[in-house]
């Protein structure tokens, strides 16, 4: 619908609309929460939209880990903290040697209140976060296990001073961070614990003041030549103004010698753990999708990324499925949305993915994702809070996510931890970035 | 010429809560305009303003109405009978109305206002104008009050 349409609307529709919507709330404050059991894999059911008068904002207190307490991974596996008191980790990044890089990141300065809901909304939000001191995290520390023992023995401030970093890339001997307003070159020196040299900008990405979404994912193309990025949007659905989200919600193709970008694909809320399936080699990611149209809409997914596609955010979902909360709408661009490859539940906030080709966890997990899922606030019942893997077969997926790492949400909702980013270490065991429980995980063989 | 009958009479003050529910009903006619325009240009900003509105109209009008209670009870509310009763409710249900209208404008984009915010900001109008020239009299008719 188009403008001049829209001053036209009958108001009849208008009131037949607003019936409508009103009995929508009534249903949906007095009925129970489904399960969200059936918003999983390919072509998920989906549920009708209902808009709410209050959205549930199920926060759970963060309480942290007590000494020797830590999640729980299956029989045959075991899990021990590779580093701990770390502040506020987000993602691990293995480098050739085996060290290991811990991006300790927080959120940029929050945009000036637009409305009364971000006083409300960022005084609830406020609770599902471990308050680190801020002026500490910011950057990479870097983590050596040299005896294999599965904890680090040495740990340095590896760079310090960043602007809200998240992804990392080491091509050559240039390390790249894309901090949340820039991707910046770095000269690395293998074997080096310390990077003291400042960087050179390769090229701005989309930051403040507005950065509703500012985790930047990024992972380099197998011949080094391009740097994918995750650009995530600067809204839940628009609020902020079609303005606002001019080059977001989408993935950034960008040019490592020179600098110059392109979208590879847009539509995608909150793109993150980018990552290369091996068998196939397509790009793969994990999306965030939108709140506040019921406890099990819109189902989180990850899907492998198609050059030049379009996956319908903010117009729709899962191919053509509108939401009204868009004005103007675009039935040309819902037209063309793409169906992402495999949904993950709804609200479960999965921020991190990586293929499993190491040889340390049974044969089983070969090939397969994990998915590091942050969990739900949008939802009455807790949603995500653990670290799931997706088998997969000829490069797609075959089955159903089956739970590994578990326990961060107690059975007294409240949070020890909460995952975030991963990755696999050069002995093949699988690396958790736990932001709210400060520390990094590692899962191996018993 | 006769002599005129003698009562000893009080003046009584004008109501403590009218300048700021004025004030609150000043927002909430806002609200239905920065609305209306949001509905014409789907330019978020007018639906942020019609949130703000909203939720001073609601704050403000919660004083007036405690306020009006005081007035109530120390006796600047003059000439109690159907008529106030009338006005004092429909204000209340003007409030009302506004604070469920609130709770949609809390929603993200269109939806925030079209339809449903759209409806109950006319319906607040609605009820405090039917209600408003009703009870007019309870509040602006000044009485010389005879002492019993």
């Amino acid at each position: 619908m188009n403008r001049t349409m829209m001053s036209q609307m009958p108001i009849r529709r208008s009131l037949a609309l607003a019936l409508a919507g009103s009995s929508m709330v009534v249903l949906a404050s007095c009925g129970d929460e489904p399960e969200p059991t059936n918003e999983i894999g390919a072509n998920p059911p989906l549920p009708a939209q209902s808009q709410y008068l209050v959205p549930p904002m199920h926060i759970a207190p963060v309480v942290g880990w007590k000494k020797d307490e830590t999640p729980t991974v299956p029989e045959g596996m075991k899990i021990q903290a590779m580093a701990s008191g770390l502040v506020h980790p987000r993602q691990p990044y293995v480098l050739p040697n085996g060290d290991v890089l811990v991006v300790e990141s927080v959120a940029p300065p929050a945009a000036s209140i637009k409305r009364p809901k971000d006083l409300i909304m960022g005084w609830v939000q406020s609770f599902a976060t471990a308050s680190p001191p801020q002026e500490a995290s910011n950057r990479i520390t870097l983590l050596r296990d040299a005896d294999g023992d599965g904890v680090a023995e040495v740990r340095e401030v590896f760079l310090d001073k960043l602007n809200s970093p998240f992804g990392v890339a080491l091509v050559g001997n240039d390390l790249y961070v894309a901090n949340t307003d820039a991707i910046v070159r770095y000269p690395y020196t293998p074997g080096a614990t310390k990077i003291t040299e400042p960087g050179v900008k390769l090229v701005d990405l989309p930051g403040g003041p507005i950065d509703h979404h500012w985790t930047k994912s990024m992972v380099a193309s197998a011949d080094g030549k391009l740097l994918y990025v995750g650009v995530g949007s600067n809204s839940n659905i628009t609020e902020n103004g079609i303005g606002a989200e001019k080059d977001r919600a989408a993935i950034w193709e960008v040019d490592r010698e020179t600098g110059r970008s392109r979208l590879f694909a847009n539509g995608l809320r909150n793109p993150n753990g980018l990552t290369f399936e091996p068998q196939t080699q397509a790009l793969w990611a994990v999306i965030n999708e939108r709140d506040e149209l019921g406890p099990n809409l819109v189902p989180d997914y990850m899907t492998s990324v198609k050059d030049g596609a379009f996956y319908g955010w903010p117009y729709s979902y899962y191919g053509q499925n509108v939401d009204p909360r868009v004005m103007p709408q675009r039935p040309d661009l819902v037209e063309k949305a793409v169906v992402p490859d495999y949904a993950l539940s709804s609200h479960v906030a999965p921020l991190g993915m990586v293929f499993y080709t190491g040889s340390n966890l049974p044969a089983a997990y070969q090939g397969g994702a994990f998915v590091g899922e942050h969990g739900s606030w949008n939802r009455k019942s807790f949603n995500g809070y653990k670290v799931v893997f997706i088998p997969f077969a000829g490069g797609r997926p075959n089955g159903k996510p089956q739970d590994v790492v578990t326990g961060f949400m107690g059975a007294d909702d409240k949070t020890r931890g909460r995952p975030v980013g991963l990755a696999v270490d050069k002995a093949g065991g699988l690396l958790i970035a736990d932001d709210a429980g400060n520390s990094v995980w590692r899962v191996s063989a018993k | 010429m006769t002599d005129p009958i003698m009562y000893p009479v009080r003046l009584v003050k004008p109501p403590l809560f009218l300048p700021l529910w004025h004030f609150a009903v000043a927002c909430f006619i806002g609200t239905m305009i920065t609305d209306i325009t949001y509905f014409r240009t789907a330019e978020i900003m007018w639906a942020d303003f019609s949130a703000w509105l909203l939720t001073a109209g609601l704050v403000v009008g919660v004083v007036a109405a405690i306020l009006c209670l005081v007035d109530f009870f120390i006796g600047r509310l003059v000439g109690v009978n159907r008529l106030s009763v009338v006005y004092v409710l429909g204000n209340g249900v003007g409030l009302v109305i506004a604070f469920f209208n609130a709770l949609i404008h809390s929603r993200d984009a269109w939806t925030s206002v079209v339809p449903m915010g759209l409806v109950l900001s006319a319906a607040t109008l609605v009820v405090l104008i039917l209600g408003g020239v009703m009870g007019r009299a309870a509040v602006y008719r000044r009485d010389l009050g005879v002492v019993e």
